[in-house]
């Protein structure tokens, strides 16, 4: 019974920090909302089994991906300048027909899922039992993973090289 | 973890839903590629959940395996993102998408 109540708490919390996360003006509050939305997924994890899942949840989303744009929020330094650009480009308007169609694609999945019923099985599966399965039949895709990661460091690092501005004839 | 017994597969699937719509909905509205971003990530992220759900409805670890893959892939995908989004700023003086469309698509 009280990991029922978890998920659901948890389920809101997610769910409103979310919505609160996109309607944000200013970038670091979105930030820490979404923080907060990718901690109530992580106990959504946990209540559902995956007590690893949920600690990389904490570790690699909230802990290094979100710092990566903790690091270029500081970097760009916007301010209120950032704020009031903000509120210039996202007018009230503009949420009216996007909103619609998004409902529209909710209101599709939600009939598809209304004619099946079936309870999670809830069994806890450990780290041990993902380990064993990631080395064993799914090593490609750790290779594949691992090549991926190296493309997009060479990306990152390509990209945030200032000679790029040379191309505009700007000096470095 | 008997309790756990009770939570039905389909709510977790309609958080991964609302999730992907909201993340979807962020992609459309906004024009602060920052923002933008931040919107695929809360995407990824309920696709990430999908497959935790389907790997605690068959009690199998694939599911947190690919969550894992899906995990790189959004490492992956922000580094070069913010990377790209540091370029834009240099070049447009401007976080807004719509000043990137030299190609006036």
């Amino acid at each position: 019974m009280i990991q029922l109540g978890l998920f659901y708490i948890a389920a809101t919390i997610t769910i409103a920090s979310s919505l609160l996360a996109i309607t944000r003006h200013n970038a670091s509050h979105a930030l820490i909302y979404l923080i907060v939305s990718l901690l109530g997924s992580a106990i959504v994890f946990y209540v559902l089994g995956a007590p690893f899942a949920a600690v990389l949840e904490v570790l690699i989303y909230a802990g290094a991906i979100m710092v990566l744009f903790v690091f270029v929020i500081m970097m760009l330094n916007l301010g209120a300048a950032g704020i009031k650009n903000e509120q210039l480009w996202l007018k009230p308007g503009m949420w009216i027909v996007p909103s619609l169609l998004c409902l529209a694609l909710l209101a599709e999945i939600l009939y598809l899922l209304n004619s099946s019923s079936q309870a999670l099985s809830g069994a806890v599966i450990g780290p041990k039992a993902v380990g064993i399965e990631l080395f064993g039949p799914y090593v490609l895709a750790v290779e594949i993973a691992s090549m991926l990661l190296l493309a997009g460091l060479v990306g990152a690092y390509h990209l945030g090289r200032r000679y790029l501005l040379d191309m505009r004839g700007e000096s470095i | 973890m008997s309790a756990a017994l009770t939570i039905p597969m389909e709510h977790g699937l309609l958080l991964a839903a609302i999730l992907f719509s909201i993340g979807l909905l962020g992609v459309m509205v906004r024009r602060n590629i920052i923002f933008i971003l931040m919107s695929l990530e809360i995407m990824l992220n309920a696709c990430a959940m999908v497959f935790i759900i389907a790997g605690a409805h068959w009690g199998q670890p694939d599911g947190q395996i690919m969550f894992m893959l899906i995990l790189s892939v959004a490492a992956a995908e922000v580094a070069v993102g913010l990377g790209l989004l540091l370029q834009v700023f240099r070049r447009f003086d401007s976080l807004d998408i719509d000043k990137a469309n030299r190609m006036r698509g």
